[in-house]
């Protein structure tokens, strides 16, 4: 009953992504521009398992967090043009600011609270861009004058090796000592306060650690699609989806995420013929998913080997 | 001069709202030391643990752990100052084997360390291999019995290297040989040099290992001294015998339902996963009669009141005037007039007084509910004072008579009265008994008590019955009870 060595699974993800990475030589454009959004979307459903699934604590918005690192990128960019990694970092310190501002006063809260925070966050986010027109672009979205590639087969190389490293590192923080302690104080918070440790600060860790990467993330499908809208970056859809594809992939797995945002990708696109049915099918997929499987993909994967 | 205390606690007090739980409590353990804290359910001796490692804030008083006031800490600093607690109920982590969760307790408080120190996995070892967990090391704590999880809790506990530790309720839910064993354990590390307190709920479970006790009562102190000597007080007996109780029991023949009575329970088993919660336990109860069941926190009562409500799976058979109750719905069996009036008071807190009454007599014609609802009045007066009153804002005995009311709009048969006494100060009790010995007089309800408080339970009784570790123990009239069970009950 042992659980799954750190080096294994990032050994299988390795060659797993090395495979991936190989794609652009036959795939088409069509089917590597979907699978660069889908990685993309995999890091936001990581960055938010490693809060609900390790620190306890549902974020009901991650596309605050999100938002936050796309609009500053896409802004910055737009007003003065500087190099791209510039805008990047900018992109991921303003989530990361974004969260510790949302998470300090809201950690104190418990319950659903918490949690109502975190949706009100987005609410103000999506009401700022809207009203903020002549820096965001407003309703009708934000074009951004630079791109990293206009070779679908570079953007997908960046998505698949920026997800991979975004998913060894939360992987492996998940395993680690810290990861422990997290899901200590998500679980039992005065336990592990009783225990010695500081539950508030490793929970704000967390957030950090989740806001960086979503923000980054954020950033990077900027610069990938040229543009920011807030039906793409912001609306509550979205962060329904960032938390559908992290529930139906596997919660607490870190890396069954990445399966489920593929999946919500892939099963949106394939039902676009449907039209407005393709999302009620979709989400009604996810329900069953989530209610005859709790373990979701990554769960049904590893069943056997790994307690769920 | 004398080694100074590692636990030293002053003029500790801490309210909940209108409710002083603990007043004014002071204590002292030092190294090498065992006090027990003693006190029955709702008498603040938890509360005291918390507020010692900063669970809970205190309003006033003092905390010194060496020396150091720690008192308003948060509880990650009073634990580094070498503070640990047992709590009663473990929660581990279930997807971690038995080995990383003592490990997560050897683990630093830094974000820092993102390998586990090389050392870890040896000390870990050696922590389960003395608290009796080596053969279990690789196994989930969903898949161990109950003892071995206290066993983790104390492992984690222990980790920590804590000179002063809390254990609360240490041999609840344990077996005799697993209480041997946790004995020999806490006498172990008492060996080493710490100070420990033990909380629990009377004397008898922890008299063997404490070199003091103080006994508690609705938040004070009553007593303090060795074993025998809290045993013997005068104020401890009281608390939990009772002085010289008046009874007034009815002999059981002159109840007319002999034959059948209201109420049976036949050999009745409840399991709770791994723990048994009752076990063949059989009583019964005639119509009109006034039976107590009485046995400490933990014992099964609410156990055994859930279970004849129908909200809980068992075995053997449970029998409402001869027809078996098995397949009967809660609801079902509330409707037939089987009322329990919970522990927990669950009132509607935010809704008034009135509103709580209504809700209970919501199935009455209005002018029936109006009816009951005055002659409620009459049974506790001062609730017509309160009708407007969000029931929240009550005082505890208020809110204690708010549920039985509640409970008798629905114009129960049998009313099932768990705990009524429950944190309540005596000078209430005694509203509550006067009111209970109404009932009795003037109506033809059919009363279960489940108490731990045997002075409130006895005077009211025509028949006993005593619950312990999950079995029925004794039964008899109350008169015979000091006499038969009374030591055994300290």
């Amino acid at each position: 009953m042992r659980s799954l060595s750190i080096t294994r699974v990032l050994l299988a993800g390795l060659i797993v992504v090395a495979a991936a990475s190989f794609l652009p030589l036959w795939a088409t454009g069509y089917i590597l521009g979907l699978l660069t959004l889908a990685y993309y979307f995999g890091v936001f459903a990581m960055a938010w398992d490693l809060l609900f699934g390790f620190a306890g604590e549902v974020n009901f918005g991650p596309t605050f967090l999100v938002g936050t690192g796309a609009y500053t990128a896409g802004i910055l960019d737009n007003l003065y043009q500087p190099p791209i990694w510039l805008c990047l970092a900018a992109g991921a310190f303003a989530a990361v600011i974004g969260g510790v501002v949302l998470a300090l006063p809201a950690l104190r809260l418990r319950g659903p609270y918490f949690g109502l925070t975190t949706l009100v966050a987005v609410l103000i986010l999506q009401n700022f861009v809207v009203v903020d027109a002549h820096l965001t672009g407003g309703e009708i979205g934000l074009t951004v004058p630079d791109v990293i590639s206009i070779s679908d087969g570079t953007n997908y190389e960046i998505a698949l090796w920026f997800m991979a490293v975004s998913g060894a590192v939360l992987f492996s923080l998940s395993r680690s000592p810290v990861g422990l302690i997290l899901q200590a104080s998500g679980q039992d918070a005065v336990q592990a306060g009783a225990l010695g440790f500081n539950v508030t600060k490793h929970k704000l860790t967390a957030f950090i650690i989740s806001a960086f990467f979503s923000g980054l993330a954020g950033a990077l499908m900027v610069f990938y699609l040229g543009s920011a809208s807030v039906g793409t970056f912001i609306d509550i859809t979205v962060s329904a989806q960032i938390i559908i594809a992290a529930v139906v992939g596997g919660r607490r797995t870190i890396l069954g995420s990445v399966l489920g945002a593929i999946f919500l990708i892939a099963m949106s696109e394939a039902l676009r013929p449907l039209g407005d049915l393709s999302n009620f099918v979709v989400f009604t997929i996810a329900l069953i998913v989530v209610l005859l499987f709790p373990g979701g993909f990554f769960g049904l994967l590893t069943r056997g080997r790994e307690d769920a | 001069m004398a080694e100074p205390a590692h636990l030293d606690v002053s003029g500790l007090t801490k309210r909940f709202g209108g409710l002083v739980a603990v007043k004014e409590m002071t204590l002292a353990v030092s190294a090498g030391k065992i006090l027990g804290l003693i006190g029955p359910n709702g008498s603040g001796k938890s509360t005291v643990m918390k507020l010692i490692m900063g669970i809970e804030r205190p309003d006033a008083g003092s905390v010194r752990i060496n020396g150091v006031e720690v008192a308003g800490w948060p509880s990650h600093k009073i634990a580094r100052m070498g503070a640990g607690i047992v709590f009663q109920h473990s929660r581990p982590l279930h997807r971690q084997t038995v080995l990383e969760n003592i490990k997560l307790a050897l683990l630093p408080d830094r974000l820092t360390r993102l390998f586990a120190d090389p050392q870890t996995d040896a000390r870990a070892r050696a922590i389960a291999a003395r608290v009796g967990l080596s053969d279990v090391l690789d196994r989930r704590p969903g898949t161990l019995p109950f003892a071995d999880l206290r066993k983790i809790e104390i492992a984690k506990a222990i980790a920590r290297d804590p000179q002063v530790l809390l254990i609360d309720e240490p041999f609840a839910g344990l077996t005799a040989k697993e209480t041997a064993a946790f004995s020999d354990l806490i006498c172990e590390l008492r060996d080493d040099g710490r100070a420990l307190l033990l909380v629990d709920h009377n004397v008898k479970s922890v008299a063997r290992l404490v070199d003091r006790v103080i006994a508690m009562y609705v938040g004070e102190r009553i007593a303090e001294g060795s074993a025998d000597e809290v045993m013997r007080n005068e104020t401890v007996r009281r608390v939990y015998l009772g002085g010289s109780i008046e009874t007034a029991a009815r002999p059981e023949s002159s109840f007319r339902d002999t034959a059948t009575p209201f109420l049976e329970v036949d050999r009745v088993s409840v399991q709770y996963g791994k723990a048994q919660a009752l076990q063949d336990v059989s009583i019964h109860v005639h119509e009109r009669e006034f039976v107590a069941v009485v046995g400490l926190n933990g014992a099964g009562k609410t156990t055994l009141f859930n279970t004849i409500s129908g909200l809980l799976p068992y075995s053997g058979n449970i029998r409402r005037q001869g027809s078996a109750l098995r397949g009967h719905s809660a609801a079902s069996i509330a409707r037939g007039g089987i009322v329990q009036c919970p522990e927990g008071r669950e009132l509607f807190t935010e809704m008034s007084v009135r509103e709580n009454l209504d809700l209970g007599g919501q199935h009455l014609p209005p002018a029936e509910n109006a009816e009951q609802i005055d002659w409620l009045f009459d049974l506790f007066p001062i609730l017509r004072d309160r009708q407007r009153q969000a029931a929240g804002t009550l005082s505890g005995g208020e809110q204690q008579m708010l549920t039985i009311a509640r409970a008798l709009m629905m114009k129960p048969k049998l009313l099932m009265l768990d705990e009524p006494t429950l944190g309540l100060a005596p000078v209430i009790l005694e509203q509550i008994s006067k009111a209970l010995e109404k009932l009795r007089h003037s109506t033809a309800i059919t009363v279960l008590l489940a108490e731990q408080n045997v002075t409130f339970a006895l005077p009211h009784a025509d028949r006993v019955y005593v619950l312990e570790h999950a079995r029925i123990v004794w039964e008899g009239e109350p008169t015979r009870f000091a006499a038969e069970m009374g030591t055994g009950y300290l």
